[in-house]
């Protein structure tokens, strides 16, 4: 049978972990080191977390275990489908009304009301995710360029530097009030294409989230490999010609250290900006959870802990799969 | 006729401890098609020169003439062979070639032109069957046979090499000398190499320009080698003149230049520090 779920695998031939399952088809020992020890380590850090949390009583009763937050995320996902079954409804309903005032008279206008309903945690992960994104690629547009200008001169990694050492530091809830008070001055729209708490939020993670860029494109372009420089001198190429031909591809490694740690933090910062800035993402669901104060709030805040944490841990292996399709050395183990 | 001038040409670089002098009063002219050595013991200087050759240093005094201008920046005609071949690892041997080509022949050759320069060059050095491998796919002497290929695709008025065998086991550096032997028959470009090796230096030069010891290096000797081309290392093994001209080297460098190197104390050195930290 082993044999021919090896020959089964070989004859897919399916790039990416087809290999893998290869290995473990061929030496079924390696399955369990693979997978048997994360799985144990996991089952243990839940067997102990239940027993720790069945002995602390808090105002809100018992701090949940395992199979309270289990449950809490299983009501949660029910509660998504409920709510868009509601929304489907209203627009049929809408869509019915139209109709029926169409047939009486063809001239009539008709609107399509958008749902107003409140967001459900799917949702909220969504537009946590969509902030993220946004204030990670407004920071690396601004990093990656002012990283390869700090690499290659001195000057300005001199005149740069004793500011971007002073800004890294700061808190994402000091910047928060000032972009809030920024952002509602300036960002005055009648027809606004985003949320003004969207803005808030993004622009705190953009704050936070640029410096381990800049800082890693600076080291990764200063440290060019001196006669990799040398040639490009000899050969005369131009700025342009010399950043993307000589520059870029030698720091990518170090840029996308900086760009995981960046994301990393933004991840972390959103969190924090969205229970402040209100903006409709895992961190005012974390807040409201705390002002609502059920006895089901606390587990539903684990499961958004939970849920945080995985995003973060996927959206790092997303860089990597980008890193490894940008970067020109696909042998190169990345980790 | 005076194709290439260093004149008088030297340097001081700054330490700590004040201005060290590497290279003092260094003259050397060098005519067209000339294949001329750099020898000398290490930390003689011998790549500061091809360096402010190459316009990568600026000498602090005198100065360098190429074909009536004076040489202060690098460029395209006076190509490189760096020591570790120097090829940008993310780009193919063809690649790697075609960047130099486009640089130095872009508006003057059209694409099918530059094209078929390239596969030419890659052809002179044998490597056709490997041009659309990166650097990290081929030994060590091929990729040096692109990096001599990049730089003889650039046309270039002097070709320096600056210890481009020194890095090539025994074998491959013999047969990489012979390639260079052939390629010199064709083109009959003028170079300046920089070698360690005597026997290289004497098989390829036509001059070889003995460099003596640092600080304040400079030209001790010049031996012309006045052997026929094209040369064979075999034949020329057990020929007279070639090893007069080989002891007289020798000689040069192992008893009028002999570099006297403080071996002991610096290994108790060592120990003293690795026993410090």
């Amino acid at each position: 049978m082993n044999t021919q779920v090896i020959k089964l695998f070989e004859s897919m031939n399916i790039p990416g972990h087809t290999s893998k399952f290869l290995e473990w088809a061929k030496d079924p020992s390696k399955v369990f080191k693979t997978l048997g020890i994360p799985l144990l380590s996991i089952a243990i850090f839940l067997a102990v977390w239940g027993g720790v949390a069945s002995q602390i009583k808090t105002s809100l009763g018992q701090v949940p275990g395992p199979t309270q937050v289990w449950q809490q995320s299983v009501t949660l996902y029910d509660e998504h489908v409920e709510e868009r079954e509601k929304e489907e409804k209203f627009y049929q309903r809408q869509e019915k009304r139209n109709a029926k005032k169409l047939e009486q008279n063809p001239d009539a206008k008709v609107k399509i009301r958008p749902y107003t309903g409140k967001p459900t945690f799917f949702d909220q992960i969504f537009t946590s995710i969509i902030t993220v994104l946004t204030g990670f690629f407004i920071a690396s547009l601004i990093a990656i360029p002012i990283g390869i200008v700090c690499g290659l001169s001195t000057t300005l990694y001199t005149a740069l530097n004793p500011l971007i050492q002073t800004f890294k530091p700061v808190s994402p809830l000091a910047w928060l009030p000032i972009v809030t008070i920024i952002v509602s001055a300036v960002y005055i729209s009648d027809d606004p294409l985003f949320e003004k708490s969207f803005l808030t939020s993004a622009i705190t993670v953009t704050l936070c989230c640029m410096w381990p860029t800049i800082i890693n494109t600076t080291v990764g372009v200063s440290t060019i490999d001196k006669d990799l420089v040398n040639v490009s001198r000899v050969l005369r190429l131009g700025w342009f010609t010399n950043i993307f031909k000589i520059v870029l591809p030698s720091s990518i490694p170090m840029m996308f250290a900086g760009l995981r740690v960046s994301l990393g933090i933004g991840w972390m910062v959103l969190i924090a900006a969205e229970m402040l800035a209100q903006n409709p993402g895992l961190g005012k669901f974390v807040w409201d959870e705390f002002q609502n104060g059920s006895s089901n709030s606390l587990a539903r805040i684990m499961v958004a802990v939970i849920a945080i944490g995985l995003i973060g841990f996927a959206l790092d292996r997303l860089m990597l799969l980008f890193q490894k399709y940008v970067s020109w050395d696909k042998s190169a183990v990345i980790r | 006729m005076k194709h290439l001038e260093i004149s008088q040409v030297s340097m001081e670089f700054e330490t700590p401890t004040g201005p060290f002098s590497a290279l003092k009063d260094v003259d050397l002219t060098i005519s067209e098609g000339e294949f001329v050595s750099l020898i000398g013991h290490s930390g003689c200087g011998k790549s500061t020169v091809l360096n402010i050759v190459a316009g990568l240093y600026q000498a602090t005094g005198g100065g360098v003439i190429l074909d009536g201008k004076e040489v202060n920046e690098p460029g395209p005609d006076r190509a490189v062979v760096f020591q570790n071949h120097s090829l940008l690892p993310w780009l193919t041997a063809y690649e790697n070639v075609e960047l130099a080509v486009k640089q130095v022949f872009s508006g003057k050759k059209s694409k099918s032109e530059i094209k078929d320069w390239i596969k030419h060059n890659l052809e002179l050095v044998h490597m056709t069957h490997a041009m659309d491998k990166r650097p990290s796919e081929i030994s060590g002497g091929m990729k040096q046979r692109v990096g001599i290929a990049r730089a003889l695709a650039m046309e270039p008025k002097v070709l320096l090499m600056d210890e481009p065998f020194g890095a090539l086991d025994a074998l491959t550096r013999a047969h990489m000398q012979d390639s260079l032997i052939e390629i010199q028959a064709r083109l009959n470009n003028t170079v300046i190499m920089i070698t360690h090796d005597v026997d290289e230096a004497v098989l390829l030069s036509d001059r070889i320009v003995m460099m003596t010891n640092g600080p304040s290096a400079t030209v001790g000797e010049v031996l012309s080698i006045d052997l026929p081309r094209p040369r064979d290392r075999v034949k020329l093994a057990g020929d007279k003149r070639y090893n007069e001209y080989r002891a007289e080297v020798l000689k040069f460098l192992y008893e009028r230049q002999r570099k006297i190197e403080p071996v002991n104390t610096s290994v108790k050195k060592v120990k003293k520090e690795d026993k410090a930290a």
